[in-house]
């Protein structure tokens, strides 16, 4: 019922897309202007003095960070475009933050480490192969277009991985737990594709 | 509080999956066992899919996904549903 | 456990059907409201909404919830009155676009929570923020039609007199309703006509108390708007000392101050996504 119709004089608010920008946007993908909140449920709003960031799991040294150790670790300015999976891109967004590079660096993966679960204050999980954060491919993000990353997109400090859908990119990130073993996440287990290449639209499973 | 409706939000998506109005059946938490009607959860229409939480705790009682021709489904946070014979024969 | 199949009722899914638009009306400079005809129209009970799917050309969709204004007696004909958000996606076209002979997706109708028929008695408080009117205004209007006796009040904020929707017809009902009791107490939160004697600030429980119903007349208590205004208004009536269960809300979304939004479930659809 409905195939085909479609509604006279709507379009939408997408932004215009110019020629000069389609080999930067992912098939199926247009750009965005705003920067569109989803949320699955309450912002949490952890204050600086009871966050911490850990990694364990497979690696030889488990490390833990409070903020103030967080925040004195060797960061960088990032701008990266960034894709979700309902379909809005944003080109040139600027972040600041650690390197997964660095702070690996200090646990030390073992061998028998393959695969990365991201888990944030509120329960959320996501999973990335271990291989896909290192190389300059993924950080751990507290400033957004030169601010104190907000609350509603993931303050005090969010995971980005550029490189794959969005949803990747944990808001409210706390740590990452090495495994050997893969293990889906939030979206993943609930029909999202395992992996989230926007490139080859890996939206659902299947995909 | 920011993008959180009351779960008659989500009676469109449940109503895709259900023959009959979910939004008047009676839903029981496992984390703390609060019991609702699902049009009373607090409810997430995130655009990747839909979360439907205990309006006490928080914990997630309903996921909903629509992708790919599938529905996937997760219900482990609600212990039971109850659903009166007259929601059930109404539709 | 055997079930009684009721007709053609029985195991039908929501599904997504074209309405015509058969009119239009200017309610405020922002809001407007629009009747369908929509051929498979099932009824519906006051208080329930219905999805609306917008289709660009490209296949873009953008997908949002709006309350039916109507009562259920003028089915198979249905009415919706949505408000213009500036940043909006698809209230603009809806109150700028849409046009008599044009047609529109939806589906419904959605809600078995949220609804007041005449069987469910009173006394009934309803609690409107701005746009959020628009279930209550379904309610008010079914139980004219109905002739129901059901003591009720409404409180409505709005930001100023301009944009009370439905503020005639709201004066004729009172006017009507003699001794059926329908009392309509407004509040004007932003400015105020010369000689306005109404309430003229953001809805508290000090406002509540004075026109909510005495506690053990046990309303049933309706509170529909912007997100901020709903929390406000339960938790007014909670720490009055009402009864929680008997106090439905429908949030609209975190508009706030803004401007309330025409009923925004926002359930973004691939495409589609959230910010409305």
């Amino acid at each position: 019922m409905g195939q085909g119709f479609v509604s006279r004089g709507f379009h939408g608010r997408r932004q215009q897309q110019q020629s000069t920008l389609t080999n930067r946007i992912p098939p199926g993908q247009y750009l965005e202007r705003g920067f569109p909140v989803l949320s699955a449920g309450p912002t949490p709003h952890t204050p600086l003095a009871a966050w911490d960031f850990t990694i364990e799991g497979a690696v030889n040294q488990p490390k833990r960070w409070t903020w103030e150790e967080f925040r004195a670790l060797p960061h960088e300015d990032i701008t990266v475009d960034i894709h979700c999976v309902t379909k809005w891109s944003k080109l040139d967004t600027r972040w600041e933050g650690v390197s997964i590079d660095t702070l690996l660096q200090q646990v030390a993966p073992t061998t028998e480490a393959r695969y990365v679960i991201a888990f944030s204050d509120g329960g959320y999980t996501t999973n990335l192969p271990l291989d896909e954060m290192r190389g300059g491919q993924a950080w751990v993000v507290y400033a957004y277009e030169g601010q104190p990353l907000a609350p509603e997109h993931g303050g005090p400090a969010r995971l980005l991985v550029p490189h794959l859908y969005f949803w990747k990119s944990a808001k409210w990130v706390r740590g990452l737990q090495l495994v050997e073993q893969d293990e889906p996440g939030f979206w993943e287990t609930l029909g999202y594709n395992n992996h989230g290449d926007p490139w080859k639209e890996e939206r659902y499973q299947g995909d | 509080m920011e993008n959180k409706l009351d779960g008659n939000a989500a009676g469109g998506v449940l109503g895709e999956i259900f023959p009959f109005e979910m939004t008047a059946a009676q839903i029981t938490c496992v984390g703390c066992g609060a019991t609702n009607a699902i049009g009373a959860l607090a409810a997430y229409m995130h655009g990747m899919g839909t979360v439907l939480r205990c309006p006490a705790c928080d914990h997630v009682l309903i996921r909903i996904v629509h992708a790919n021709g599938r529905y996937f489904l997760d219900m482990r946070g609600a212990r039971v549903l109850q659903i009166s014979e007259e929601t059930v024969q109404a539709q | 456990m055997e079930r009684r199949a009721l007709p053609g009722r029985l195991g039908e899914r929501l599904v997504w059907q074209l309405g015509d638009v058969l009119a239009t009306r200017e309610e405020t400079p922002r809001a407007k409201s629009i009747t369908l005809a929509v051929p498979n129209w099932r009824g519906h009970r006051a208080g329930q909404h219905v999805d609306i799917r917008l289709t660009a050309e490209d296949g873009y969709q953008a997908e949002r919830s709006y309350s039916i204004a109507s009562p259920p007696v003028e089915a198979p004909h249905i009415t919706l009155t949505v408000e213009r958000l500036d940043d909006g996606e698809v209230s603009p076209y809806l109150v700028d676009e849409l046009r008599v002979g044009d047609k529109l997706e939806l589906r419904g109708p959605i809600g078995g929570y949220f609804v007041w028929e005449a069987n469910s008695g009173g006394p009934l408080l309803l609690v409107a923020g701005g746009s959020g009117i628009v279930p209550l205004m379904a309610m008010i209007r079914q139980r004219a039609a109905v002739g129901s006796n059901a003591p009720t009040r409404l409180l409505y904020s709005s930001r100023t007199f301009e944009e009370i929707i439905y503020r005639e017809e709201l004066e004729q009902l009172v006017t009507n309703s003699g001794s059926t009791g329908l009392e309509v107490k407004h509040t004007l939160t932003r400015a105020q006509p010369v000689g306005w004697t109404g309430y003229h600030r953001r809805i508290d429980g000090e406002m509540l108390r004075e026109v909510a119903w005495p506690l053990e007349e046990r309303p049933l208590s309706f509170i529909c708007g912007p997100t901020p205004f709903v929390e406000t208004a339960a938790a007014s009536l909670v720490g009055l000392g009402y009864e929680p269960a008997r106090i439905k809300t429908e949030r609209f979304g975190p508009t706030g101050e803004s401007g309330a939004s025409g009923a925004s479930g926002a359930s973004a659809v691939p495409g589609g996504h959230d910010g409305e």
